[in-house]
């Protein structure tokens, strides 16, 4: 059984624009720039969405009240790689679509949060379980909760575009993301499927998710610099949080054909780990995934798309990797696309993946998307992308994507 | 070569090695199989928080794991954790912290609970009153590198207690956090069924967990006027299928399977405790937090799961239903299990072991398959219990009010959640 994964529909949904064309337009020209605001969360930079309709992929008002923002993010977005693919609106299709969303959430409702805190602030801390009781069953929307469950983003999906084959939701960060598009393309592989929506959103613009990330003191702060100057220390580390969705059809590249789709490019495998994180183990990792791609890295020219965060010491320690690998191998150049997009979390691995796909279908790479030296400029676009996603906290992981019929 | 013990469809036989559960009933398969084959409760009343001004003061609390304060991270791992050794033991694969295979696991939402807001808000800086959440940076930033709260950073992570599993128990590669609401718990199972299928690995361990008995967790179902207000007894407050049935009850709870290749399982001469057969799942459009009223997710999910168990309904000897005692669930589930097994249904047991332990949530569907595994093995079916008034509109063959004992070779399994999710699965007792 020789049953490859093809992508053939794309959708993105970033401060740069929505749909696959906008962020080709925007990437493959010039000196790319980030779309990133310093002030609305400073000290964090954060890279917001521009003004959306919305509408225009979700038409019921009714259904976009019940979203909070990761979940219009993503709804709009699976809808944009639907039409893509050619397959909106036809339900003989998404019938059988099988759906794997990378989701966190937990959106909160900051103003009820406020009301609260301010309440059991005053009263006796010894007694800390004066409970929310008073305030927030008056204050709490009874839909707000649904905007919080992770799985309610694929919930959302199924009730506005239909996608009904199943519905799965995979949680964790940027390794639900690589959990999603591995799975799914294991499954066409073994064939348990031919055709999937996978993806994930991410909303930035919230200052919830930002004490969240600043538990962990994982936040990039001040002016906005590229991943890899954060890396070397010239800059201070840490991630800076992108507003962005990224969805993917996947489908067994005969399905694709049979029905006459465009076909992106082809996913020839994702790898993926993890370790503890000691110093030099996700290199070790790292170095054990490629060792299944070693024939195609060591003999043909490939480029690299790397999700670093911008998180130390992961993003260092990848960069270093990556530089290894270029060097043993046949690869010609490194862009990380997290300088210019933002860190979308869960939907940082889906975006690299898109990215790829677009390259290769245009058949031309990203010009450098940092001035330090790092990215080198490339005339020639490879027959392969290598996708790397190493997590803020956990997990390594990469994408090897080929060029449709090479 | 040995001929592969496969399936109908050339796939490997999947089967089930080890199980491990907690439940409000207690630590245990065992501790948990006597209280739910006697009728016991574990339902209380919430004494982990004053209930003072809610409608349901009843939960399946887990107060027995030493897990002080409470808080829901804590609590699910340390369930997390004893029931993955409990499963593991009892299949005897693999070596200490070596499990030769992946992790799957439901999780419940990695949120901050009021209490370490509070904690927060109490070191916050800054003009607080104009944004409470951007003080409470502030105040973490203040305090950097070490501000005194990055234990909290693994609370809001999704990703940390698979990860802590996975350090302690060795499992292999990236483990996988699924949600699929209520229904999460059977896709774990479900994510290592298809694994083992593939060929990718010979065993994967599978669970769910759920700890969120908290204000804000009772406080949400609630508002979705989703929770049984017969408060009175604790007891007696959930009633699945019963006539006066008007909600669930929120409980606590965890449960693993050890899933293994039948054949190497056979190999190492381990104990077969049961099969997976087969999972189905359909998505519902019709609504957050509703089915479509033609039952037509829930039918197909049924369907799909019989179908990839290769079996017709009449292998069916018992159903673990989803049962939760909302007066909606019930009904749909009543009316989509006759649009499957027609007739043939009202001569099928069903029970809802939510009747005495409540409705676990994410972990739900690995508490329900645990116990069908168990309910197959002892050839005694749990009751339903609190059936005191039938409701006419659902004519099943409930096991109402005490166990019974009936011998059993297949098992369906339903789960359905929020957002739509229905998941079917099918457990068999090991071929003879």
């Amino acid at each position: 059984m020789n049953r490859s994964v093809a992508i053939t529909g794309i959708g993105l949904l970033s401060g740069l624009g929505e749909n696959a064309d906008a962020h080709w337009e925007g990437l493959s020209r010039g000196a790319p720039q980030p779309v990133v605001d310093e002030t609305r969360f400073a000290p964090y930079p954060v890279h917001p969405l521009g003004p959306v309709d919305f509408s225009t992929q979700v038409p019921k008002k009714g259904d976009l009240r019940q979203m909070e923002p990761w979940q219009r993010i993503g709804t709009f977005t699976a809808g944009l790689a639907l039409a893509d693919a050619g397959i909106a609106g036809n339900l003989e299709y998404l019938e059988r679509t099988d759906m794997i969303v990378a989701a966190g959430s937990g959106e909160r409702d900051t103003a009820t949060d406020m009301k609260v805190l301010e309440t059991i602030s005053h009263t006796d801390r010894d007694h800390g379980d004066v409970c929310p009781n008073e305030i927030l069953p008056s204050n709490l929307r009874p839909t707000l909760f649904l905007a919080q469950l992770s799985n309610l983003l694929a919930g959302n999906i199924s009730i506005v575009h239909k996608v009904t084959g199943s519905s799965r939701t995979f949680m964790g960060e940027e390794m639900a993301g690589v959990a999603a598009i591995s799975t799914a393309t294991k499954r066409i592989k073994a064939g348990q499927g031919d055709l999937f929506l996978v993806g994930g959103a991410f909303n930035a613009e919230r200052e919830d998710m930002l004490l969240n990330f600043e538990l962990g003191g994982m936040l990039a702060q001040g002016p906005h610099s590229s991943v890899w100057e954060r890396a070397a220390g010239t800059k201070a580390s840490g991630l800076a949080p992108a507003s962005i969705g990224a969805f993917l059809v996947l489908e067994e590249l005969s399905h694709a054909e049979k029905r006459g789709a465009n076909v992106y490019a082809i996913i020839e495998d994702v790898v993926s780990g993890r370790c503890n994180r000691k110093p030099q183990s996700a290199t070790e990792n790292a170095r054990r995934q490629l060792a299944a791609m070693d024939a195609d890295l060591k003999s043909e020219p490939f480029a690299i798309l790397s999700g670093a965060s911008g998180a130390e010491p992961a993003t260092s320690e990848e960069l270093d990797f990556l530089k290894d690998v270029i060097e043993q191998g046949t690869g010609a150049a490194i862009r990380g696309y997290g300088t210019v997009l933002g860190h979308g979390v869960e939907a940082h691995f889906p975006v690299g993946v898109a990215l790829a796909a677009l390259a290769l279908r245009n058949d031309k790479f990203y010009p450098p998307f940092d001035q330090t030296g790092i990215e080198k400029e490339l005339a020639n676009c490879p027959d392969q992308i290598l996708v790397s996603c190493w997590g803020h906290w956990r997990g390594e992981a990469f994408a090897l994507v080929r060029k449709a019929g090479s | 070569m040995v001929a592969c013990q496969v399936d109908a469809r050339g796939r490997p036989v999947v089967a089930v090695t080890g199980l491990g559960l907690v439940t409000s009933l207690g630590q245990g398969l065992a501790t948990n199989w006597q209280g739910l084959t006697e009728g016991r409760s574990g339902l209380r009343r919430i004494d982990r928080f004053t209930t003072d001004g809610l409608h349901s003061n009843v939960a399946g609390c887990v107060d027995f794991m030493g897990v002080e304060p409470y808080s829901a991270y804590e609590l699910s791992r340390a369930m997390a954790s004893a029931v993955a050794l409990e499963a593991v033991e009892q299949s005897g694969i693999g070596s200490r912290g070596n499990f030769p295979g992946p992790l799957f696991i439901a999780t419940p939402p990695s949120e901050l609970e009021w209490p370490q807001l509070q904690r927060l808000f109490a070191k916050a800086t800054g003009d607080n009153s104009e944004n409470a959440y951007r003080a409470m940076a502030a105040g973490l930033r203040e305090g950097a590198p070490s501000n005194g709260f990055n234990d909290l950073a693994d609370h809001v992570r999704f990703a940390t207690i698979a990860e802590r599993l996975a350090d302690q128990f060795g499992t292999k590669g990236q483990p996988i956090s699924v949600c699929t609401a209520c229904a999460s718990g059977v896709t774990a199972i479900q994510l290592g069924m298809e694994t083992i299928r593939r060929g990718e690995t010979n065993a994967a361990l599978c669970m769910g967990v759920d700890a969120t008995v908290h204000p804000e967790g009772l406080i949400r179902f609630a508002l979705l006027s989703a929770l049984s207000t017969h408060n009175d007894p604790p007891e007696k407050a959930s009633r699945p299928f019963a006539k006066d049935r008007n909600g669930f009850v929120i409980a606590e709870g965890a449960a693993a399977v050890v899933l293994e290749s039948y054949d190497a399982a056979k190999a190492r001469g381990a104990q077969i405790l049961g099969i997976v057969r087969g999972c189905g799942e359909q998505a519902d459009t019709y609504h957050r937090t509703r089915s479509n009223p033609d039952g037509s997710a829930i039918i197909g999910a049924i369907a799909k799961s019989l179908d990839d168990a290769c079996l017709g309904p009449e292998a069916i000897d018992y159903i673990n239903a989803h049962g939760t005692g909302t007066p909606e669930n019930d009904k749909m589930e009543y009316q989509s299990l006759k649009a499957v097994f027609g007739d043939a249904i009202h001569g099928i047991p069903i029970s809802s072991n939510k009747s005495m332990i409540g409705h676990t949530l994410i972990a739900a569907g690995a508490v329900e398959a645990v116990i069908s595994l168990q309910t197959i093995m002892a050839g005694t079916l749990p009751p339903t219990m609190n059936y005191d008034i039938p409701d006419p509109a659902i004519p099943l063959d409930v096991v109402a009010n005490e166990s019974r004992r009936a011998k059993v070779e297949t098992v369906l399994s339903n789960s359905f959640g929020f957002g739509g999710q229905n998941v079917c699965a099918v457990f068999s007792a090991e071929p003879s």
